[in-house]
């Protein structure tokens, strides 16, 4: 690739006629996504062929647990993309510090990264080197079904507090209906909510604290209080039978099919909980709400109650990527092309100013709850690398059947971290 | 003797020109190498890697050099998953002998004789065995599906609650074993068929002529000599039991919460899943030892017959 580009700028020098131009490829790797998004991009990358003579843009898509596993061993290969898909977090941290990844501030057009949330430039910066772009925001929040919350005789405008969500579900559960719709076998729909716990008892800084050691780590008294908040929940035994044998995608299904009230899932889920449904319309938008994660009264320290959880992701840079794949990424990521996405329902777009694009009311009510979000954290079991999240996802998935106690989930994630 | 007390007088030259010009060493030199290269690169050299991988607490990206010592065994050895995979691992073992053996056999006994009928038993009776086993593992994940499986249905039609089996701490490892053992009977079967087969027709003629019944037929003729079959199918089963993986991973991956891990499936998903190379490799030499370990006794104190 680089003696491609090395040839065609030499013969871009002498043949000025440019009838022999070399072609410069940029490979973009991403997680496997719907068809529609497929779209998108193969929409984008024609356009700027278009622009740029002698460019050519591929997309390749992996599905998701193979992206994850086969990645490592991509990047230290020569057939590395030059850009490819990040949930950020301490993956990027061990990638930029393998050398992996090219610091791309000052091959960025002039001005591109003040169209960028800050939040979302940190997330994608190690040490200050900024190594990568964000193309989206989600949050996690309660999908709830309206018509099964009233038949229940729940306000969900009442539910402020951990306490009343608490009440929420025995009033739904008392009136015959399964509460809460999770996904256990794949862990991590659980560990929502230790996160979202965690932040509430801790406040927003409570994460970083912990990875900084501070104050007992992740065994400090926060994560100890969410387990405790979480098992207050789980000992309502407010799941659907057999939780942790349904997969994330059956759970989604479930849900639109009107199996239980709430469902703790991120914005994303919109379109493809509709998919999955037996009908394949899912539940109507008017039977739809979202609620937020809520309060907890007494928190551990205060502070946390306006943190959102979520996701920031985006795009990385390769070192081996060429000037031109930076400009590509600056393109992909242009303002039009972020209403476009927007316009399409694909996402809840990053750029400054581009969420009046979207119509839908769930999406444009997510993407303000991001804007006033006093601390966006990214999922703990991407934002803590591989190993620790994973061990995240792991307790949350004990703490939910009573197979551990909170202190020792709390240590257990602790130890993780220590042996990172 | 004589000839080789002779040669062991000779200078060592002439000696290897004599054993040269037999043909031996020259057969050695050119017939070696390629299997010996093969050998070397793809089970020595992996093997010694892991091996160097193990002293590293290593994520897998750049080269390793956070040197820990013997860490990863120390946590392998103090992690009570670990404990848990290694106990289903010996549970698969057990189950492996007790059951699915003495099934194998008992049917065998019955359609070892060349009969059409028999032929179609053993056909499907060895179905199992032929299928993937990703496709094994995801067919009974449905089956034991507690809402739209199998067993849902039974359950509903005896009037009980719906039972999530593969949900459950306690019993999701029966199911697997369930599944393992009607996987794999096929197998053990069609050795024991094999063995039966070739146990001499006037032996049992001969007992039934001097009034033994089936099962002293059985007992007294045909087990004794199918003897060695048994010993190396049981030698099967038990390496087999300490790889099971591919059944695992779509029926419960591991869950719920970690209770339904082998020895592979605790490699794979806390060395591979989480990018932890460095502690994936303490536990894949510790899997590398124990086959080992099983191999060479199995060996000495089993199999010892065969050689006689």
């Amino acid at each position: 690739m680089r003696h491609t580009v090395a040839i065609a700028a030499l013969m871009g020098g002498l043949a000025s006629a440019g009838g022999a131009m070399a072609q410069t490829e940029i490979n973009v790797l991403r997680v496997a996504t719907n068809a529609e998004q497929e779209a998108y991009y193969e929409q984008i990358a024609k356009a700027f062929e278009a622009e740029h003579e002698g460019v050519n843009v591929t997309f390749e898509y992996i599905a998701n647990e193979a992206y994850k596993s086969k990645l490592p061993t991509l990047l230290q290969s020569n057939a590395r993309p030059d850009i490819f898909y990040s949930w950020g977090g301490q993956t990027l941290v061990e990638q930029a510090e393998a050398g992996f990844l090219k610091p791309i501030s000052d091959m960025l057009p002039e001005g591109f990264a003040d169209t960028i949330p800050e939040a979302g430039l940190t997330a994608y910066s190690v040490d200050g080197n900024l190594y990568g772009l964000p193309l989206y925001a989600t949050e996690v929040v309660f999908w709830t079904n309206t018509a099964l919350t009233e038949k229940a005789g729940v306000d969900l405008d009442a539910i402020k507090s951990w306490d009343d969500f608490l009440g929420a579900v025995k009033t739904v559960k008392e009136a015959g209906i399964t509460p809460i719709i999770v996904g256990g076998q794949d862990k991590w729909p659980l560990h929502f909510y230790w996160s979202y716990l965690a932040l509430r008892e801790g406040g927003k800084d409570i994460i970083s604290q912990a990875m900084a050691g501070d104050d007992g780590g992740f065994e400090n008294e926060a994560f100890v209080a969410a387990g405790k908040d979480f098992q207050e929940l789980t000992a309502l035994e407010p799941f659907q039978p057999g939780f942790m044998g349904t997969t994330y995608e059956t759970s989604s299904g479930m849900f639109a099919d009107g199996a239980g009230a709430f469902y703790l899932m991120g914005d994303w889920d919109y379109l493809p909980m509709r998919e999955r449904s037996t009908s394949g319309e899912g539940l109507p938008d008017d039977q739809l709400a979202i609620v937020n994660f809520p309060a907890v009264t007494d928190p551990v320290a205060a502070g946390g109650e306006a943190a959102t959880l979520g996701g920031i992701n985006g795009w990385t840079v390769s070192n081996s990527a060429e000037p031109e794949a930076v400009d590509f990424l600056a393109f992909m990521l242009s303002a039009e092309n972020q209403r476009e996405g927007a316009r399409q329902q694909l996402f809840i777009p990053i750029v400054k100013g581009t969420g009046d694009a979207l119509e839908n009311p769930f999406y444009a009510k997510v993407s303000k709850d991001i804007e006033d979000s006093s601390y966006h954290q990214i999922f703990l079991d991407q934002f803590l690398g591989a190993s620790v999240g994973a061990t995240v996802n792991d307790i949350s998935a004990d703490l939910a059947q009573g197979a551990t106690t909170p202190e020792e989930a709390a240590a257990q994630v602790q130890e993780a971290w220590s042996f990172r | 003797m004589a000839t080789a007390a002779a040669s062991r007088r000779l200078p060592a030259s002439e000696r290897l020109r004599r054993s040269l010009g037999n043909g031996r060493v020259s057969a050695v030199l050119i017939l070696l190498p390629p299997a010996l290269i093969l050998f070397t690169l793809f089970v020595i050299l992996p093997l010694g890697e892991s091996g160097y991988y193990s002293f590293f607490n290593w994520n897998g990206y750049g080269a390793p050099t956070d040197f820990v010592g013997l860490e990863n065994y120390q946590r392998i050895a103090g992690h009570s998953i670990f404990h848990k995979a290694v106990g289903n691992t010996v549970k698969i073992v057990a189950v492996s002998l007790l059951f699915q053996m003495p099934l194998a056999l008992v049917l065998a006994l019955l359609i070892f004789r060349k009969t059409p009928t028999n032929a179609v038993f053993r056909l499907i009776f060895f179905l199992p065995y032929i299928l993937a086993e990703v496709a094994a593992g995801l067919i009974w994940s449905f089956v034991f599906d507690g809402n739209y499986g199998v067993t849902a249905s039974i359950a509903q039609s005896l009037g009980m609650d719906s039972i999530f089996i593969l949900a459950d701490r306690d019993w999701a490892f029966v199911a697997v074993m369930t599944v393992i053992v009607w996987k794999y009977f096929g197998f053990h079967m069609m050795i024991y068929i094999a063995a039966l087969q070739s146990v001499p027709e006037d032996l049992i003629e001969a007992g039934r002529i001097e009034g033994a019944k089936r099962l002293q037929i059985v007992r007294y003729v045909q087990i004794p000599h199918i003897k060695p079959a048994i010993i190396v199918s049981a030698f099967f089963a038990i390496i087999g039991a300490l790889q099971v993986f591919d059944v695992i991973i779509p029926l419960t991956n591991g869950g719920p919460s970690n209770q339904t891990h082998t020895i592979v499936t605790y490699l794979y998903t806390f060395g591979l899943t989480r990018l932890n190379i460095g502690f994936g490799s303490a536990v894949g030499v510790i899997l590398f030892v124990a086959a080992i370990t099983v191999a060479v006794f199995y060996q000495r104190f089993f199999m010892k017959g065969d050689k006689a």
